[in-house]
């Protein structure tokens, strides 16, 4: 995975509650179009308008906020739906920073599994990011310190989760990292099998 | 010794290792894969040179993207066999246990794992699917994941997970006659708002919690995640056990006694102390129905939908404004007698044979109005076949419904089954999100009987008060 320390660039905002996953990437899309390539369908229903004419409105239709970074997003941002691929397509759109004042649950750990970085920030002072990016401004975001650099000079702290930061700075893989404690589990699973062995069920079930 | 809440107990009982700030290595004690997140776990796990932990604790269905045609197979939907033959052979290679389409034991994740015993009391259970919270009515702890964290779960048999916060929802009073699960569910995030479980596990109980039936309290469960908690469970008691005992992976002699030993310390102790509490007043709940773009949009079916005057903040007025023009309404007016285009009974919110005699009860005998499409999609193939025993097919297709094979459907159209832009739907599922069931479809969430009873007139209706 991909090391993230600091994230430079443009603000795009969408600013509306509730922007569940579905909304991010359409469930078809999913089935049907390579990982790599989902950037181009990411907020379909919101990019296009009745007729499937562009909305001009949608900031990612917008050349200055196309390729923007940061994304400042609503309460409640990326809920529903487990789908991983709304990270992907939001990855694919170019985007490595949401900040919200809240994140639906599977999304926000999603995001930390695909080095994007979630940042949960009050209401007003998202607003005051976006009044001072909003001609195209830039941010810089820097994770180590848990910062964000504004326009204007002055400087927003952030909390994050210090295991989550860190393996966003490391670009670290869980997986890797828990089968060193393989024997570890073995043992508790060992153990688990005499105090519930209902839950081990035998292959011989399995038929 | 402190006093407990569920969640501490189910939660304790997991940690193979205690690391800093609240998190910890989770034992899984069961993954649940489906033809969308299972392959493209399973597919991540295959490029990294990676097997699966423990295979006897992995079970397989295809679910989301098989279609749901009288008839069907696996290709029937292309795009979706392709995935279904993915998911089949990783299984094959993996030693995991597929329950293959017209296999009893096949159909909706959610609803099959319940019924074949997969499911018990204390269990962890994943699956790359959010509503996994269904699981949470047999007092399992049971969450919805993305499918680098299924992967994980995979190769390790655990997950690094932070423990939740807990709350407790008590249903008190009782409910009215008519009025379902689905409509108290709705009515609670009606009441609490689409985010109120973020960060939550919550807990059901009460009296009114008791009195339901499993089904009826897995319904309850599926809608957690709609308002955001991403498990939500009820402490295992008689219903429960009674549920459990003589399915097919069911623990039998002195395995299912010292498991219901086991079983009967899941409750939370009398003085336990939660995050939050929250009381709800069943007896004030109506049959329930959606109105917008989130399940918090909801109104009692004989109430209007809600108006956008000063009396609201701006962002509240601006949501609704969003809402009612994408659904086609026109705020603070009445829903009911809104024209319906199809009427679709399904999914892992409402598919069990419980909810189809419901609305086989309200239709035996009539017609469903003459402009309305409507479907059944039974939620497994068990509920299929016990439904067909009950002749409830011929109840179904004599009303003009299409009785259907069992999948996701309409719910998730995944699988080529949408509806087109414009049209508008009274569906049994949990999402009613734009897009969701095709681009531009409106989609109101309803229970079984609501449901029923809008296919049948024609328009939006429920079965008392209006």
């Amino acid at each position: 995975m991909e090391k993230i320390r600091t994230i430079e660039g443009r603000v795009a905002n969408l600013r509306r509650d509730n922007v569940d996953t579905d909304t991010i990437i359409r469930i078809e899309r999913l089935s049907t179009v390579e990982r790599s390539q989902l950037g181009q369908y990411a907020f379909e229903a919101l990019r296009y308008g009745k007729d499937n004419e562009v909305d001009p409105s949608f900031p990612y239709n917008q050349p200055l906020f196309a390729h923007a970074p940061i994304l400042t997003a609503g309460k409640n941002f990326g809920c529903g739906s487990s789908r991983e691929g709304a990270v992907w397509a939001l990855v694919g759109l170019g985007v490595r920073c949401v900040i919200a004042p809240s994140f639906g649950e599977i999304f926000h750990n999603n995001c930390f599994q695909n080095g994007m970085l979630p940042i949960i920030l009050p209401e007003e002072m998202i607003t005051s990011i976006d009044l001072q990016t909003r001609q195209g401004q830039g941010l810089a975001v820097n994770l180590g310190m848990q910062q964000i650099l504004l326009p204007d000079g002055n400087v927003i702290e952030f909390e994050i989760d210090a295991r989550r930061r860190d393996a966003l700075l490391e670009g670290r893989d869980d997986i890797e990292q828990t089968l060193t404690q393989d024997a570890e589990i073995c043992a508790w699973q060992t153990q688990d099998r005499q105090v519930r062995p209902w839950v081990w069920l035998h292959t011989e079930n399995n038929q | 010794m402190k006093a407990r809440t569920l969640l501490d107990k189910l939660w304790d009982s997991h940690v193979i290792h205690q690391y800093e700030n609240g998190w910890a290595l989770l034992h899984i004690d069961r993954q649940l894969l489906h033809d969308l997140s299972g392959t493209a776990s399973l597919n991540a796990l295959s490029a990294r040179g990676l097997s699966v932990h423990n295979p006897e604790l992995v079970y397989a269905t295809p679910d989301h993207a098989v279609s749901s045609a009288p008839g069907r197979d696996a290709f029937t939907y292309e795009t979706g066999g392709k995935l279904w033959k993915r998911l089949h052979n990783l299984t094959q290679k993996e030693n995991i246990r597929f329950f293959d389409i017209g296999q009893r034991g096949h159909g909706i994740v959610h609803v099959m794992a319940p019924e074949l015993g997969l499911v018990l009391p204390g269990l962890t259970v994943i699956c790359g699917d959010s509503h996994t919270c269904t699981n949470g009515a047999l007092g399992a702890l049971a969450f919805g994941v993305g499918s680098s964290e299924l992967a994980h779960a995979l190769a390790t048999q655990t997950l690094k997970q932070r423990k939740p916060k807990s709350m407790r929802i008590r249903f008190k009073g009782t409910l009215s006659p008519g009025v379902t699960a689905k409509d108290l569910i709705l009515y609670t995030i009606g009441r609490l708002g689409a985010a109120a479980g973020t960060g939550y596990a919550v807990e059901y109980a009460g009296p009114v919690v008791r009195q339901l039936s499993m089904e009826q309290r897995m319904t309850l469960c599926n809608l957690s995640i709609e308002f955001g908690a991403k498990m939500g469970f009820i402490a295992p008691d008689k219903t429960t056990f009674e549920y459990i005992k003589g399915r097919q992976y069911a623990p039998q002699g002195d395995s299912w006694d010292q498991a219901c030993e086991s079983w009967c310390t899941l409750s939370s102790d009398a003085d336990a102390r939660f995050d939050r509490e929250v009381v709800i007043d069943a007896s004030e709940v109506a049959q329930m129905i959606t109105w917008g773009i989130s399940p918090e949009h909801v109104i009692p079916v004989n109430q209007n939908i809600p108006d956008v005057d000063d009396s609201v903040d701006d962002s509240v007025r601006k949501a609704r404004q969003t809402a009612a023009e994408y659904m086609g309404l026109t705020p603070g007016v009445s829903l009911a007698g809104t024209p319906v285009d199809r009427v679709f009974i399904g999914s892992c919110t409402n598919a069990r044979l419980s909810d189809l005699v419901e609305a086989a009860g309200v239709i035996q005998g009539r017609h469903v109005a003459e402009h309305v499409k409507a479907w059944v999609v039974p939620g497994s193939e068990i509920v299929k076949r016990e439904a067909q025993a009950l002749g409830l097919d011929v109840v179904f297709k004599n009303a003009g419904f299409e009785w259907r094979e069992p999948g996701c459907s309409m719910c998730v159209a995944a699988n080529g089954e949408i509806g087109r832009p414009g049209e508008r739907i009274v569906s049994t599922t949990n999402r009613n999100f734009v897009g969701r069931q095709g681009p531009g479809v409106r989609t109101h969430l309803a229970s079984p009987r609501v449901a029923a009873a809008c296919a049948l007139a024609g328009v939006i209706t429920g079965t008392i008060g209006v």
